[in-house]
C-alpha cells in the first residue's frame, strides 16, 4: 500500500481529539451508557449507529455538554469537559429538527453564534458569506427558515453550526428528515464539506447505509455499550458478533457446532445433509457451538451442483424479490431454514433461470462466511 | 348571490351591535340635558329638521373646560398602562413555569389559572375588600408575623385599584403568552446555547422573541379592559382615584346628564380604538407570517 489511509486509530503515535473514559450514564434507573471507553481522532467522521434508545443520542448529547456524564470523564483535547457549559464548549451541533430560529433570517442564523464571540462585524460578514457559499445558499440569505425548502433549511442547519469552526461537529440524525434521493446527495455533500473544512465530524444516525456511506469508522451500538468500532469494510465483512452481522446488511446464520478440519477451517454441523466448511482465524474448539454468517451476495445459486464449491446445499426457491440491480431469492433447503441468495442482473435482456418451486443448488466458498462465537 | 350573503352577515352583525348603538351613543353625545324622559332633547318626536338643528358639540366643549375629564382619562391611562406592566411580569413568569410544567401537570395548572371565572367577577373584587380593608386577612396576618405593628391602609388607595386589576386580569395575561411559549421548541434553547448563549441569553434573543406575539395580545387584552374599568375602582379604589369609568358612571346615574356621559364615552371609545387597531395589525402580520 503505497497510498496513506487515513487511519489515526491503527497509529499509536496520534493523539485522540475525544477520548471517553469508562463513561456511564444513568436516568434514574435506567442505564443509557454503560462503562463506555472510546477515542475518536482529529478529522475523523465518525457515526454512532444503533437502534433506537441504544444511547447514540445520549453519547452526543454529552460531548454537546446537554447532559453530564453519572460516572467517568470525557476529554477533549487531553481536557476534561466535565464541568464546561455547552455555550463554553468547541463544540457545535446540528440538531435533527435542526432548530433554526423562525424569527431570524437565513443570514442572521448562521450570524448568530459569531454574534456571541467577540469576532468585528465585518468578520462576521465575510464568514456568513463563506458559509452560505460553502452550502450554496447565497441567494436565500434574505429569507426566513420556512420560506425555503427542507433541504435548504438542512443547509443552513449546517452552515451555522460550521460557523464558528468548531474543533468537533455533532449531527443529530442530520439527514432524517429529507428524501431518499435528497438524502443520497447530500451525504455526498457532507463528506465534502468535512474534507474541505478538515472538522472533526461525529454523526448519529439510525440508518446503516448511511453511517456506511459518510463515515471513516462506525460504532455499532446496542444497550449504552459499542459493540464493534471498525470501517464501514470491516464492520461489514468482518462483524464480530452476530448482533453486529445481523444489525448492518442483509444475513443468513447458520447455526451449529463446530470441529477443526485443517489449519483455521472448521466443519460447521448446521443440521443439514452435510457439515458447511469455513475459515475462520478466530480459533474454536471442538464441539464449540458457533454461528457462520453468510452474506447473501456470497452465495450462488445454481441448476445443478457446482462441481468445485466448498459448500453446496439444494432447496426450493420459494420467494424471489427483484429490485432491480439485484434480484434475492429466498430459498428453502430440506432442514425448513430459509436462505437468501442475491444474484446481480448484469443483462438487460435474459430470461429469469429459476422461478417458484424450482429446486436449485446454493454454493459458497469456505471464506464468504464469518465464523462467530455465540 | 352567495358571496354577497356571506359577506353580508359580518356587516349586518358589525351595523346591528356596533355601529347603530354608537350612532345612538353619539347623537345623545351631541343633544342638550333636559328634564324629560329620555333626560335630553332634541328626540325624534321634535321632528327631523329639529332633531339635526338641535345638535352641537356643546358637550365635547365642556369636557375640555373642566379638567376634571382629562385628569381621569390621564389618570386611567396611566393605571391601565402600569397595571398592563405588572400583569405582564406576574404572567410572564406563570406563563413560562406552566409551558415549561411536564406535560401531564399542564391541564392541570391551565384549569388553575382558569378556574377563578367560575365565580362572578363581582363577588372576587369584593373578597379583595375583606383581604385589603384595615381589619382585613393581609393586615391581620401582617401585624402576627410583626412585620407591621400599625394596620396599613390599602383599601380605597390606588394600591388596591392595582391589586385588583393585576389580579383580575391576569389569566388574560397568561393563556396567550402560555399558547406561545408552549410551541417553543425546547431544541431551539439547546441551539442558541450551543451557539455561545448563556442562559439569560438564549431567553432574551430566543424566548422573548418568539413568544412576542402571546406578549402583545396579552397586553392588549389587559390594558383596554382596564383603560374603562369601573367596578374595580369604584369598589376598591376611594375618593382620589380618578377613572373614566367610574366619571362616567356617575355623570350617568348620579347627575343623570346623559349628554355628558355620552360624550365621555365617545372620547373613550376613541381612546380605545387605537390600540385596537394596532392589535389588528398585530394579528394580520403574525398570520401574515405564518403562511
Amino acid at each position: 500500500m503505497a497510498q496513506t489511509v487515513f487511519a489515526p486509530w491503527d497509529d499509536p503515535q496520534q493523539k485522540p481529539l475525544i477520548q471517553f473514559v469508562g463513561v456511564t450514564k444513568r436516568f434514574g434507573d435506567f442505564v443509557a451508557i454503560d462503562d463506555l471507553t472510546q477515542d475518536i481522532y482529529e478529522r475523523e467522521f465518525f457515526a454512532l449507529l444503533g437502534p433506537s434508545g441504544c444511547g447514540k443520542t445520549t453519547m452526543m448529547r454529552m460531548l454537546a455538554g446537554f447532559e453530564a456524564p453519572t460516572e467517568g470523564s470525557i476529554l477533549l483535547s487531553g481536557q476534561d469537559i466535565a464541568g464546561v457549559p455547552p455555550n463554553k464548549r468547541a463544540v457545535n451541533m446540528m440538531f435533527q429538527s435542526y432548530a433554526l430560529f423562525p424569527h431570524l433570517t437565513v443570514w442572521d442564523n448562521i450570524a448568530f453564534g459569531l454574534r456571541r464571540s467577540d469576532m468585528p462585524k465585518d468578520a462576521i460578514a465575510a464568514r456568513v458569506e463563506e458559509m452560505l457559499k460553502l452550502t450554496r445558499l447565497s441567494k436565500f440569505g434574505r429569507r426566513k427558515p420556512h420560506q425555503i425548502s427542507g433541504g435548504q433549511r438542512q443547509r443552513v442547519a449546517l452552515a451555522r453550526s460550521l460557523a464558528k469552526a468548531p474543533k468537533l461537529l455533532l449531527l443529530d440524525e442530520p439527514l432524517g428528515a429529507l428524501d431518499k434521493k435528497l438524502r443520497q446527495d447530500t451525504q455526498f455533500e457532507l463528506m465534502d464539506i468535512q474534507e474541505t473544512t478538515g472538522t472533526t465530524f461525529v454523526i448519529v444516525t439510525h440508518d446503516q447505509e448511511e453511517a456506511m456511506t459518510v463515515a471513516s469508522r462506525v460504532a455499532v451500538m446496542d444497550e449504552g455499550r459499542i459493540i464493534q468500532v471498525a470501517t464501514p469494510e470491516k464492520i461489514y465483512e468482518a462483524p464480530n458478533s452476530v448482533y453486529v452481522a445481523d444489525f448492518i446488511g442483509d444475513v443468513n446464520i447458520l447455526e451449529g457446532t463446530a470441529k477443526a478440519n485443517g489449519p483455521e477451517s472448521y466443519a460447521i454441523d448446521w443440521g443439514g445433509a452435510e457439515p458447511a466448511t469455513a475459515t475462520s482465524a478466530r480459533p474454536f474448539s471442538d464441539g464449540q457451538k458457533a454461528h457462520l454468517a453468510i452474506r447473501p451476495e456470497k452465495i450462488a445459486i445454481s441448476a445443478e451442483r457446482p462441481a468445485d464449491a466448498a459448500n453446496a446445499v439444494q432447496g426450493k426457491v420459494l420467494d424471489i424479490a427483484y429490485l432491480g440491480n439485484l434480484s434475492t431469492y429466498h430459498v428453502e433447503l430440506p432442514t425448513g431454514q430459509v436462505i437468501k441468495a442475491q444474484s446481480a442482473n448484469t443483462r438487460r435482456v435474459s430470461r429469469r433461470a429459476y422461478t417458484w418451486e424450482d429446486p436449485v443448488w446454493l454454493s459458497w466458498s469456505a471464506t464468504a462466511g464469518v465464523l462467530l462465537e455465540s | 348571490m352567495r358571496r354577497a350573503v356571506l359577506i353580508a352577515v359580518p356587516y349586518l352583525w358589525l351595523l346591528a351591535l356596533f355601529l347603530v348603538p354608537f350612532a345612538i351613543v353619539f347623537k345623545v353625545s351631541l343633544s342638550d340635558t333636559a328634564l324629560a324622559i329620555p333626560p335630553y332633547t332634541p328626540t325624534l318626536k321634535d321632528g327631523f329638521g329639529a332633531l339635526i338643528s338641535g345638535l352641537d358639540f356643546e358637550n365635547f366643549v365642556f369636557l375640555t373646560q373642566d379638567d376634571l375629564y382629562w385628569k381621569a382619562y390621564v389618570s386611567s391611562l396611566q393605571i391601565a398602562f402600569f397595571s398592563t406592566i405588572v400583569t405582564l411580569l406576574v404572567g410572564y413568569p406563570m406563563a413560562y413555569a406552566m409551558a415549561r410544567a411536564p406535560e401531564e401537570w399542564r391541564p392541570t395548572l391551565m384549569m388553575l389559572v382558569i378556574l377563578p371565572f367560575w365565580t362572578s367577577f363581582l363577588i372576587r373584587v369584593y373578597a379583595w375588600v375583606g383581604i385589603l380593608s384595615t381589619e382585613g386577612f393581609l393586615n391581620q396576618f401582617l401585624l402576627w408575623t410583626g412585620i407591621i405593628d400599625t394596620p396599613l391602609t390599602i383599601l380605597n388607595t390606588n394600591w388596591a385599584v392595582y391589586i385588583g386589576i393585576v389580579y383580575t386580569y391576569l389569566p388574560f395575561m397568561i393563556l396567550p403568552i402560555y399558547a406561545a411559549l408552549e410551541r417553543l421548541d425546547e431544541s431551539l434553547i439547546e441551539a442558541a446555547e450551543d451557539l455561545g448563549c448563556s442562559r439569560m441569553q438564549a431567553f432574551w434573543l430566543v424566548t422573548i422573541p418568539l413568544s412576542r406575539n402571546g406578549i402583545v395580545a396579552g397586553c392588549f387584552l389587559v390594558f383596554i379592559p382596564a383603560l374603562g374599568e369601573f367596578v374595580i375602582p369604584s369598589l376598591l379604589g376611594g375618593s382620589g382615584t380618578l377613572m373614566i369609568g367610574k366619571v362616567l358612571f356617575e355623570e350617568f346615574f348620579a347627575n343623570r346628564d346623559w349628554p355628558v356621559a355620552s360624550a365621555v364615552a365617545v372620547i373613550l371609545l376613541l381612546i380605545l380604538i387605537i390600540p385596537i387597531i394596532l392589535f389588528q395589525r398585530n394579528e394580520q402580520r403574525q398570520q401574515e407570517a405564518e403562511q
